[in-house]
């Protein structure tokens, strides 16, 4: 495992230094101040100890584990499912309310696909999951088979069927109680994660989480609302 | 600096060189990678198959103004650079620009979150910076060549941080968090050793940093505010400010998430109140924690439910936190900035915070954090709609969304909504941008606030007309990456010992002096630099008194000349008393004169500004007295 991610990071070390070598990246590689006097406090009534010119590259700390890994992996292809239901709502929804959901999910997934590929690419990491770790996840193959894999909470290909034949109210209904099962999902993803040895504890994850966590919670509350009109 | 900088190139053009067959074959496996997903591709395909396909190309027009700019502005179009962009500056000198130090900088990925610079706080010489990774001590007694002084690593984000005498407290709120400030993380999902909620340090021997306290909370501690009461001299307080994940009761007996229908006991919907006795801060422990947003019929989710606020406006996050809580113990009030809601609390018994009114507001996504004027019947509350990692003052976005909310405050306690503020220019869509934390510059007689945006740079917004706000000076730099967004920029802009310093999240920290121009005068910026303090923290807001000097008498006068509000003559006469050796009787009678005036003002037989009038014959007679 710690060969592993070690392995990993000097992946990413050397991404890193392709973009600050090759002079295509259009960020100047800043160079930091000198150290001061580095210091580290310890529990509770404990005393504080020096931080030695040796030991200054130790201060970069917790990194990324499998777990963190394979949550991005897993989100990625869940999101998509996401973009390819509200592409369905620009044929067939009828309600504004629906529309303009729609409109937003598809805005921040992307935005959000984006910044996982980023993430993954950065960390020398493929953008999908080796289907051999599948089962690790808990997840599950299509009944249709395929390349496709499923997470949580993502609509099965009967779902989908359904949702892309059904028009009118039908279909809002159809929708708001499918993306409200996806959601659903998302947010049993990152309660996985955060219950995952090692997981989440890297500063940009754990934010990116957290974000999933309350925005697709808010936007569960906003859709039963939208269902209730619709009832 | 020169030399570190070409070491550093080196390195990794080295590493690059070793391992050039590992990148070789991971690029393969990537663009293989990249090639089979691209969602893009994927929605075009489907909307050129289905050409009847109506998809809405923005989402409902915001029913708010759009921005409006000057096309000369010289913020457009600042070329990007992390330390070489292109900058545009007025009203303000830059004095230092220092990087971020080694150790607190990950040189294989400076955008690394993990040492983000963010909040600020000032005592005597020293600028205390709180950083993801823990906090650094900056020597400022040379605010043109700032020193770093000390690096204390202590893990947990955001790590803001406030100062208290001999304590530091320090916010901690990531799962990554240890009880012994460790950087190896906690992999263990329950664990006694995680550590999310406020530190309390004993800097007493500043070189060695003691933690005497690690107060748990159940949402770990976003912000936190220091409360004091007027008088008690053996106490603070610290308010805690939870946004994250609740955690299990396992690790905390007595967490427990979930609607307050469902879990009466829920860790939302609160703000902790841990008390310090100063004598043993060792003993600090949550005394209070208060259900803040409860309404008439006791119901703890009593504010704002979440959502939009009808069509066209702004959707805001359900009222379950405090983002952020600024005190004001000379007035008794704090100014509560929370999520869908402003709040004002009483908090003349610290202990016990009684919210006395409350706004919601169309525009505001997330209410992020509150400054008060000096008077205190102003609060401006600020607006973090995106969250700081979004552009969000591009050419599309409204001039009331991600701003400023100014308020006059009655004497009720209630809030009467002035006007909106945000930074008068556009910036890219690789910078991220919306209102974020400022403090006051003690300008006397009027309300001028240092505010920082993020990547849209330093704007110092004049609000004396709460009703009219408009900008005095700027500072901001290009974005980072013209092609990728990064979030960067000033978290924090605060005024500190005449001058003012900005937390730059990735590029360090900047030090700058007022400069003179059409809006401020050279006196007006000395009176402001005379306002000493031993002590800052922009969250427990101290009451500036001016002492009685020809630079404070001749800033009003400045002030009524440049708004046209007193008599060409008398300005004359006063500014040649200030100028010269005047004697007391001099000063006095020049007072007299002035109180003449300022009769005739309120009787309204002459022009003029009668608050100003009163202060200036005020300074006369103070300064008469001191000789």
């Amino acid at each position: 495992m710690l060969n592993r991610i070690t392995t990993i990071a000097l992946l990413a070390v050397s991404m890193g230094a392709l973009a600050a070598c090759s002079g295509s990246n259009t960020v100047s590689t800043p160079a930091p101040a000198e150290a001061p006097r580095i210091v580290q406090p310890g529990a509770p009534g404990e005393d504080s100890r020096a931080f030695t010119g040796e030991t200054l590259d130790d201060v970069a700390g917790a990194t990324f584990t499998e777990a963190d890994v394979a949550f991005m992996q897993g989100m990625i292809p869940h999101h998509q499912q996401a973009l390819e239901m509200t592409a369905l709502v620009w044929k067939h929804a009828t309600n504004e309310g629906v529309r303009q959901m729609a409109l937003r999910m598809e805005i921040s997934q992307r935005d959000e696909i984006k910044m996982m590929k980023q993430w993954l690419t950065d960390r020398g990491q493929p953008l999908e999951m080796p289907m051999g770790d599948m089962d690790g996840m808990h997840a599950h193959h299509n009944m249709g088979g395929g390349m496709h894999h499923s997470m949580p909470g993502m609509l099965t290909p009967q779902q989908m069927e359904e949702l892309a034949n059904a028009r009118g109210m039908a279909f809002d209904r159809l929708f708001l109680e499918g993306m409200i099962q996806h959601h659903q999902g998302a947010i049993d993803m990152v309660e996985t994660l955060f219950n995952a040895p090692g997981a989440a504890q890297e500063s940009t994850i754990f934010k990116f989480a957290e974000d999933v966590d309350s925005d697709q919670q808010m936007e569960i509350d906003r859709m039963r609302g939208l269902l209730r009109q619709l009832r | 600096m020169r030399e570190t900088e070409i070491r550093n190139q080196k390195r990794y053009c080295m590493k690059d060189f070793a391992q050039t067959w590992r990148l070789g074959l991971l690029m393969v496996a990537l663009l293989v990678a990249a090639a089979s997903t691209g969602v893009e591709a994927v929605a075009q395909e489907t909307d050129t198959a289905e050409p009847e396909v109506v998809r809405p190309q923005t989402p409902v027009q915001p029913n708010a103004p759009a921005l409006e700019w000057d096309p000369n502005d010289p913020r457009i179009g600042l070329a990007a650079g992390w330390s070489d962009a292109e900058s545009a500056i007025m009203g303000l000198e830059l004095l230092a620009a220092i990087p971020r130090a080694e150790g607190f900088f990950n040189p294989e990925e400076p955008t690394d979150r993990r040492f983000n610079n963010t909040d600020l706080a000032f005592q005597g010489n020293r600028l205390i910076q709180g950083n993801y990774n823990g906090f650094q001590v900056i020597d400022i007694s040379n605010p043109a060549g700032p020193v770093y002084e000390l690096s204390v690593v202590c893990p947990g984000g955001q790590g803001d941080v406030s100062i208290y005498g001999d304590l530091i407290v320090m916010s901690a709120q990531e799962t990554r968090g240890r009880l012994d400030c460790g950087i190896e993380g906690v992999a263990d999902p329950i664990s006694a050793e995680r550590m999310r909620g406020v530190r309390i340090f004993d800097i007493s021997d500043m070189a060695n940093p003691k933690q005497v306290a690690a107060v748990q909370s159940c949402r770990g501690s976003h912000t936190h505010t220091i409360v004091t009461q007027p008088g008690d001299t053996e106490n603070i307080y610290v308010y805690i400010q939870g946004t994250s994940r609740v955690r299990p009761g396992d690790e905390l007996p007595g967490c427990s998430t979930g609607n307050p229908d469902e879990n009466p006991e829920t860790a939302l919907f609160r703000i902790e109140v841990v008390k310090v006795p100063l004598a043993n801060p060792a003993a600090a422990e949550i005394v209070n924690m208060p259900r803040i947003f409860a309404n008439e019929q006791g119901d703890i989710d009593g504010l704002w439910q979440g959502g939009n606020h009808g069509e066209g406006t702004q959707r805001s996050r359900i009222t379950n936190q405090c983002h952020d809580i600024t005190a004001y113990p000379d007035i008794g009030l704090a100014g509560g900035a929370c999520s869908g809601n402003g709040i004002l609390l009483d908090i003349s018994d610290p202990e016990n915070p009684r919210r006395i009114s409350e706004e919601a507001d169309p525009n505001f996504a997330y209410w992020h954090s509150a400054t008060f004027n000096n008077d205190g019947d102003v609060v401006v509350f600020t607006d973090e709609w995106g969250g700081g990692a979004s552009p969000r003052c591009r050419t599309t976005d409204p001039a009331t969304w991600g701003a400023n909310a100014i308020f006059r405050i009655n004497a009720e306690g209630q809030m009467e909504l002035a006007s909106y503020y945000k930074i008068p220019v556009p910036q890219t869509d690789t910078e991220n941008c919306v209102a974020h934390n400022g403090s006051l510059i003690p300008v006397p007689g009027r309300d001028i606030m240092a505010q920082a945006w993020y990547q849209g740079g330093l704007s110092l917004m004049d609000f004396t007309d709460p009703e009219n706000p408009f900008e005095i000076a700027f500072f901001d730099r290009g974005p980072m990456s013209a092609d990728t967004l990064y979030t960067g920029g000033y978290w924090s802009t605060y005024w500190y010992g005449g001058r003012l310093y900005g937390a730059e999240i990735m590029r360090g920290i900047d030090v700058f002096k007022l400069a003179p121009s059409e809006h401020l005068s050279e006196a007006e910026i000395r009176a402001a630099e005379a306002v000493v303090m031993d002590e800052f923290n922009a969250q427990l807001q101290p009451k500036v008194e001016w002492e009685p000097s020809a630079d404070v008498a001749q800033a009003y006068l400045d002030q009524m000349v440049r708004s046209k509000r007193i008599l060409n003559s008398r300005a004359q006469e006063t500014e040649q008393v200030l100028g010269g050796n005047a004697s007391a009787t001099e000063l006095d009678d020049m007072a007299a004169l002035i109180e003449a005036d300022l009769m005739k003002i309120e009787a309204r037989e002459l022009g003029g500004d009668a608050e100003r009038m009163r202060k200036l014959a005020g300074v006369l007679r103070g300064m008469a007295a001191q000789q």
